[in-house]
C-alpha cells in the first residue's frame, strides 16, 4: 500500500473513534508531559547551581574543620580540630601552587549609615579573597596589605548594602558604623546573585580579618578557608599540598586522621547536585511507569480494536489486502495514536513548567534532545506495544475473520 | 450504462497473465475457471468432513453460472475456492492459466484484488465509513502497478450500479438493496475478469433481489463472468447456467433453458405495485 493511503487508512479509522483514541492516548499525553516536565525541573535545577556554584570563583579550594567523613562537622571539643589564623599564615608562607589563601570569619553585623540601617553579614578576609572569588569592584577598591597589617576600620559592601543604604549615590568614602565602630566604606563589589544555598551572596560586608578580629569580634575561631590555585589541573596537588601543610599545622600524628576538609568546586557541585538528581531520577521514574502503562493501555485497545474488527480485516483480506498491509496498518494505527500523544505530552511537559516555573520561581530547562527523545520514545512505544496485536490481525485467516461475528 | 465502455476496453488490460491476452482468436470464448477432482476436507477434532469431494468444473468467459444445492451441500466452500480466500486440500483449479493450489498467501491476495469481484450475503461494508470510501478500497490494496485515479474509478463504479447520488452515505442510511449494490460497485470497481456471489440476495426482499439480478445480468451483457450460489430457484432462472451440488459433489450440470430477464419482471413487479395502489385508494 502506497504511504499516504496507509495514512489515510489509520487516520479514518483512529477518527471513527475519536473518545477512544482520546482515551487511549491519555496514558501517553501524561506519560510524555510528566517526563518532559521532571526533565525541565531537574535540569534548570541542574543549571542553576553549575552557574552559581561557576560563580563562586575559578579554582576554588575549599577547607573547613572537621573529618569528610563527618560531612564537615567538627568534633567539639579540642582546639586543634578547629582552623586558626596559624593555618592560613601557614598556608601562605609555605604553599607553591596556590594563589591566594583567606580565611572567612563570618559573622552578623548592625550597619549605620546612609539612608538608615541594616543587618547584615560582615566577613572578615585576606586580601587574596577578590583573587580567590574572582570578585571585582564597581566603585572604589579593596583593601590592600597595609590596611590589614595595621587592622584598618575599612570595609567594601555587597551590591545589596549598597542598594539599601545608598539606593542613589556612591558610598564610597563614607563614614559609617558597624556594631557601634566606625568604618569607611572604600569599595563596592559587583553583584554575584544568589549562592546554591539560596542566599543572597551580595548582602555582605567584607573587611580585613585583622580588623573583624580584634575591633569587632575578637574571636579566633574561623569556620572556613578559601583557597585557589593558579590553574585549574593544579586543583588535585593543590589539594593534596593544602593537606599536609595543615597536618603540620595541626601538629597529627601519621596515624591521626585529618581533622579537616579540603574539597575543590567540583566537590562542592557533586554534593549540590546528588540531591537534585536523585529527585530527578525518582521523578523520572515516575513518569517512565507512567509511560510504560500507557503504552500497555495502547496495548490494550488495540487488542480490543482488532478483535471487534475482525471482520473489517475479513473484509480488507477478501479485497486483497496482504497481512503485511494489515500489520502495516495497525501498527501505524498505534504509532500514529502514540506518537500525537507524545506531541501533546510535549505540550503539556511544556505548559506544566511554564506554569510552575511562574508559581514557584524555580527555574526550568527544556532542550531539544528532551522533546526528540521523548517524541521517538512515544513512537517506540507504538511500535512495541503495537506490535502483538497488529500482528495478531495479520494472522487472522480470511474466512474465518468474515463469519467472526 | 453510461460507464460502461471505459470498464469492458480497460478490463482486458487489467487482466494480466490470463489466456485471453494472447490473442487466439478461438471461436468459443476462454475458460476461466477449471477445476480437477477439486477436495477440501475439513478436519475437526476426529471427524474429517468432506465439504468438496471431487468437483470438476469449468467455467467459461462470460458466462453466468448459479450454484444449487441443500445446505451444508458444499457451495460456500467451493466459492470459497474459487475466489482464493481458502485453499483445496486436493485437486486442482485452474484460474484463467494460473495453478492457485500452488500460490502463497500473498499471491492469493494480489488475485483476489486484481482478478475476482467478492459479494456477500451480509454485504460487509465497512461501518461508518462513506459509500465512496468502501468502493475505493480495493484500489489502495492494488499491486499490479496501473494508474489510475481511484476516487474517480470508485465514483463511476457507484454510477455504474445507481448509486451516483449517494456517494457519501455510510451503509447505515442505504437500504439493504443500495448496499449490495455498493458492494457490487466495490467488487466491480478493480475491474476484475469475475463476480463470485455468495447468497447475494439471501438478505433481500424478492422485489429488491430482481432489482440486484437486473444489474447482475446488465454486468453480465457487458462480459463479466459471474458466478451465484443461491437457494432461490427463481433466482437462478436468471442465470444461464446451474450447477447443483450435493455432498460436496456436482450432482448436475445444464443451461438454463426457460432463462428471464430480471428488468423485465422489475417492470411487471412495478405494474402490479401500481395495481395494489388503485385497488387501495378505490
Ligand atoms: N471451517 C469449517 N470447519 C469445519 N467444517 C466446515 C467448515 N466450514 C464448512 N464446514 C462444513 O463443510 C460443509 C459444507 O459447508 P458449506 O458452508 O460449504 O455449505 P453451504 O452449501 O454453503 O451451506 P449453506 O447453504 O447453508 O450456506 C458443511 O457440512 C459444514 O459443516
Ligand atoms: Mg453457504
Amino acid at each position: 500500500m502506497k504511504r499516504t493511503v496507509l495514512a489515510k487508512v489509520a487516520t479514518q479509522s483512529i477518527l471513527k473513534n475519536k473518545m477512544r483514541t482520546l482515551l487511549t492516548m491519555l496514558g501517553i499525553i501524561i506519560g510524555v508531559g510528566a517526563v518532559i516536565l521532571m526533565v525541565a525541573i531537574g535540569q534548570g535545577a541542574q543549571g542553576q547551581i553549575q552557574s552559581q556554584i561557576q560563580g563562586l570563583g575559578t579554582n576554588l579550594i575549599v577547607i573547613t574543620a572537621g573529618t569528610s567523613n563527618q560531612g564537615g562537622v567538627s568534633h567539639g571539643a579540642g582546639s586543634f580540630n578547629r582552623l586558626r589564623i596559624d593555618d592560613v599564615e601557614k598556608l601562605q608562607r609555605e604553599s607553591v601552587l596556590l594563589a591566594g589563601v583567606s580565611p572567612v570569619i563570618a559573622s552578623g553585623a548592625q550597619i549605620i549609615g546612609g539612608q538608615g540601617n541594616w543587618r547584615g553579614r560582615i566577613n572578615g578576609v585576606s586580601t587574596d579573597y577578590a583573587v580567590i572569588r574572582d570578585w571585582e569592584t564597581t566603585s572604589g577598591s579593596f583593601f590592600d596589605e597595609s590596611d590589614q597589617r595595621q587592622a584598618a576600620r575599612v570595609a567594601v559592601i555587597g551590591e545589596t548594602v549598597k542598594n539599601q543604604l545608598w539606593p542613589d549615590s556612591d558610598p564610597v568614602g563614607e563614614r559609617v558604623q558597624i556594631r557601634n565602630v566606625p568604618f569607611q566604606i572604600i569599595g563596592v563589589l559587583a553583584p554575584k546573585g544568589q549562592s546554591a544555598e539560596g542566599n543572597d551572596q551580595d548582602d555582605v560586608i567584607l573587611a580585613p580579618y585583622t580588623t573583624v578580629q580584634t575591633r569587632l569580634s575578637g574571636r579566633t575561631y574561623i569556620p572556613q578557608i578559601l583557597a585557589s590555585t593558579f590553574s585549574p589541573d593544579e586543583i588535585v596537588s593543590a589539594q593534596e599540598e593544602i593537606a599536609s601543610i595543615m597536618r603540620e599545622s595541626h601538629g597529627l600524628a601519621a596515624w591521626e586522621e585529618d581533622d579537616f576538609t579540603v574539597r575543590n568546586q567540583a566537590d562542592l557541585a557533586d554534593a549540590a547536585q546528588g540531591t537534585t538528581q536523585v529527585m530527578t531520577l525518582l521523578l523520572s521514574a515516575v513518569a517512565g511507569i507512567s509511560l510504560l502503562v500507557g503504552g500497555i493501555g495502547i496495548m490494550n485497545i488495540m487488542l480490543v480494536s482488532v478483535t471487534e474488527r475482525t471482520r473489517e480485516i475479513g473484509v480488507r483480506m477478501a479485497i486483497g489486502a496482504r497481512g503485511s498491509d494489515v500489520l502495516t496498518q495497525f501498527l501505524v494505527e498505534s504509532v500514529v495514536m502514540s506518537a500525537i500523544g507524545g506531541l501533546l505530552g510535549v505540550a503539556l511537559g511544556f505548559g506544566g513548567a511554564r506554569l510552575l516555573g511562574d508559581a514557584t520561581g524555580w527555574s526550568t530547562a527544556i532542550d531539544a534532545p528532551t522533546v526528540v527523545i521523548a517524541l521517538v520514545f512515544s513512537g517506540a512505544i507504538g511500535i512495541f506495544f503495537g506490535f502483538y496485536p497488529a500482528r495478531q490481525a495479520a494472522a487472522l485467516d480470511p474466512i474465518e475473520a468474515l463469519r467472526y461475528e | 450504462m453510461g460507464s460502461r465502455r471505459p470498464m469492458g476496453d480497460d478490463q482486458a488490460a487489467a487482466l494480466g497473465d490470463g489466456p485471453q491476452l494472447v490473442g487466439e482468436a478461438a471461436p468459443t470464448s476462454e475458460v476461466v475457471i477449471e477445476t480437477r477432482g477439486l477436495e477440501r476436507v475439513y478436519a475437526t477434532g476426529r471427524t474429517e468432513v468432506r465439504a468438496l469431494d471431487g468437483v470438476d468444473v469449468s467455467i467459461h468467459d462470460g458466462e453466468f453460472v448459479a450454484i444449487m444445492g441443500a445446505s451444508g451441500s458444499g457451495k460456500s466452500t467451493f466459492m470459497n475456492i474459487l475466489g482464493c480466500l481458502d485453499r483445496p486440500t486436493g485437486g486442482s483449479y485452474t484460474l484463467s492459466g494460473t495453478q492457485v493450489e500452488l500460490l502463497n498467501k500473498n499471491e492469493l491476495a494480489d488475485i483476489r484484488n486484481a482478478r475476482i469481484g467478492f459479494v456477500f450475503q451480509s454485504f460487509n461494508l465497512l461501518s461508518r465509513t462513506a459509500a465512496l470510501d468502501n468502493v475505493e478500497l480495493p484500489l489502495l490494496y492494488d499491486r499490479s502497478g496501473r494508474k489510475l485515479d481511484s476516487r474517480k474509478a470508485a465514483a463511476e463504479a457507484l454510477q455504474r450500479v445507481g448509486l451516483g447520488d449517494r456517494l457519501d452515505h455510510e451503509p447505515s442510511e442505504l437500504s439493504g438493496g443500495e448496499q449490495q449494490r455498493v458492494a457490487i460497485a466495490r467488487a466491480l470497481v478493480g475491474q476484475p475478469s469475475m463476480i463470485l456471489a455468495d447468497e447475494p440476495t439471501g438478505n433481500l426482499d424478492s422485489r429488491t433481489s430482481v432489482d440486484v439480478m437486473t444489474l447482475f445480468q446488465e454486468l453480465n451483457d457487458a462480459g463479466i463472468t459471474i458466478l451465484i450460489v443461491t437457494h432461490e430457484a427463481d433466482i437462478a432462472r436468471y442465470c444461464k447456467r446451474i450447477i447443483r451440488m450435493r455432498d460436496g459433489k456436482v450432482i448436475a450440470d445444464e443451461p438454463v433453458r426457460d432463462r428471464r430477464i430480471a428488468s423485465e419482471d422489475l417492470e411487471t413487479l412495478a405494474d402490479l405495485d401500481e395495481q395494489d395502489v388503485v385497488e387501495v385508494t378505490l
